[in-house]
């Protein structure tokens, strides 16, 4: 059965989309078929981090107004063959997006894909809200700094209850996806640990991506972390994750970089 | 070994145990009021309704204001009345 999860955060920046991409890959990487949504309308990005962005013809908004069918939209990824990119529209107008139309675009993907990963918009606006509202999870990308957990709180809340699940009185499973971690800062309290956000959010954790070079490295060439370096931290942080969502138990960590001896001794990160 | 961290530090304190309080109080007051409507909004508007029936107000010029604390909030209302007033109003007293 498709499961439908939205990836949101209410601050911007904090790395939904990168995570999108990198957790959309790593399924499709396990077999899974995969469709990632870009529902940031006049600001789309997903395309131009999964290096598809010379490749949009048709938009979100284009199916919604019946300009163009599904699968005219719908571009699949040329690394891996189970992933597909439902991009945004560069146009400003958010209100082309409506309720219905999004719930028949999300029912019809519903019946092709196993998961349907919707990237949110930042802010707590109709966007943001119609990015959520027919998920079954959700997963809250949190920075470990007081801005970005506060505005987590708060779109908790919206999941809480202007969800189509939570107005029928069913839950949003949620998830919080700790990145930009930095492990040497929180030991040495200049930064908020990972037990402070839990308790806080009193919310489950599905994985901690550590801050890293990888990141910038992988939306710079258009390759989601999770292919572009397969052996790296942040790489193998979201698979980790990856596989919480499918339901393994996977031991919580945070990955840290593996460095040649010659850069260990020089401490100098690999290039 | 944490005063030889925080000696290498540079002597700062850890602020994390700082950010953890702060946003204890107050994301245990952003979920009370979740839901509810703007408290502030109804007071400026209830209060500005009050004091107009008595001196001619500038809207803009009532400022509400809270400030809350661990165990006690403060409320603060500032309204700036134009001079003049206090002889119309004892002239309306007589």
């Amino acid at each position: 059965m498709a499961k439908v999860l939205v990836v949101t955060s209410g601050k911007g920046g904090v790395g939904k989309t990168t995570s999108t991409a990198a957790l959309g890959a790593a399924l499709a990487q396990m077999g899974e078929k995969v469709v990632v949504v870009d529902f940031d309308v006049g600001l789309r990005n997903l395309d131009l981090v999964l290096g598809a962005e010379r490749r949009v013809v048709f938009d979100l908004i284009n199916v919604v107004q019946g300009v163009a069918k599904l699968s005219q939209a719908l571009i699949r990824d040329k690394r891996l063959e189970n992933l597909w990119l439902l991009p945004a529209s560069q146009t400003r107008d958010k209100d082309a997006l409506t309720d219905v139309g999004v719930g028949s675009i999300i029912a019809e993907l519903r019946t092709r894909f196993d998961w349907i990963l919707c990237d949110s918009p930042a802010g707590i606006e109709r966007g943001a809200m119609l990015a959520m509202r027919y998920a079954d999870e959700a997963i809250i990308v949190t920075n470990p700094e007081v801005s970005s957990v506060r505005d987590s709180d708060r779109i908790i809340g919206m999941l809480d209850s202007k969800t189509v699940k939570a107005e029928r009185g069913e839950r949003v499973e949620k998830h919080i996806l700790i990145t930009r971690y930095d492990s040497a800062r929180a030991s040495r309290g200049e930064m908020l640990s990972i037990d402070d956000i839990l308790e806080i959010l009193a919310t489950p954790l599905l994985g901690i991506i550590p801050e890293s070079q990888d990141v910038l490295r992988a939306s710079n060439v258009g390759s989601p972390v999770t292919l572009n370096n397969a052996a790296s931290a942040p790489a193998r942080a979201y698979v980790d994750a990856v596989r919480r969502l499918m339901g393994e138990a996977v031991t919580m960590t945070v990955p840290v970089e593996r460095k040649g001896l010659m850069n260990r001794l020089l401490g100098r990160r690999a290039a | 070994m944490m005063n030889l961290l925080r000696l290498i530090g540079g002597g700062r304190t850890a602020s994390a145990p700082v950010a953890r309080e702060r946003l204890q109080i107050l994301l245990a007051h952003e979920r009370g009021l979740r839901g509810q409507p703007d408290l502030l909004g109804l007071l400026r508007t209830g209060i500005l309704a009050v004091v107009s029936r008595h001196i001619v107000l500038d809207p803009d010029k009532v400022i509400v204001r809270m400030d809350r604390g661990k165990h006690v909030s403060t409320l603060e209302v500032d309204i700036e009345v134009p001079n003049g007033v206090e002889t119309s109003m004892a002239a309306a007293a007589s």
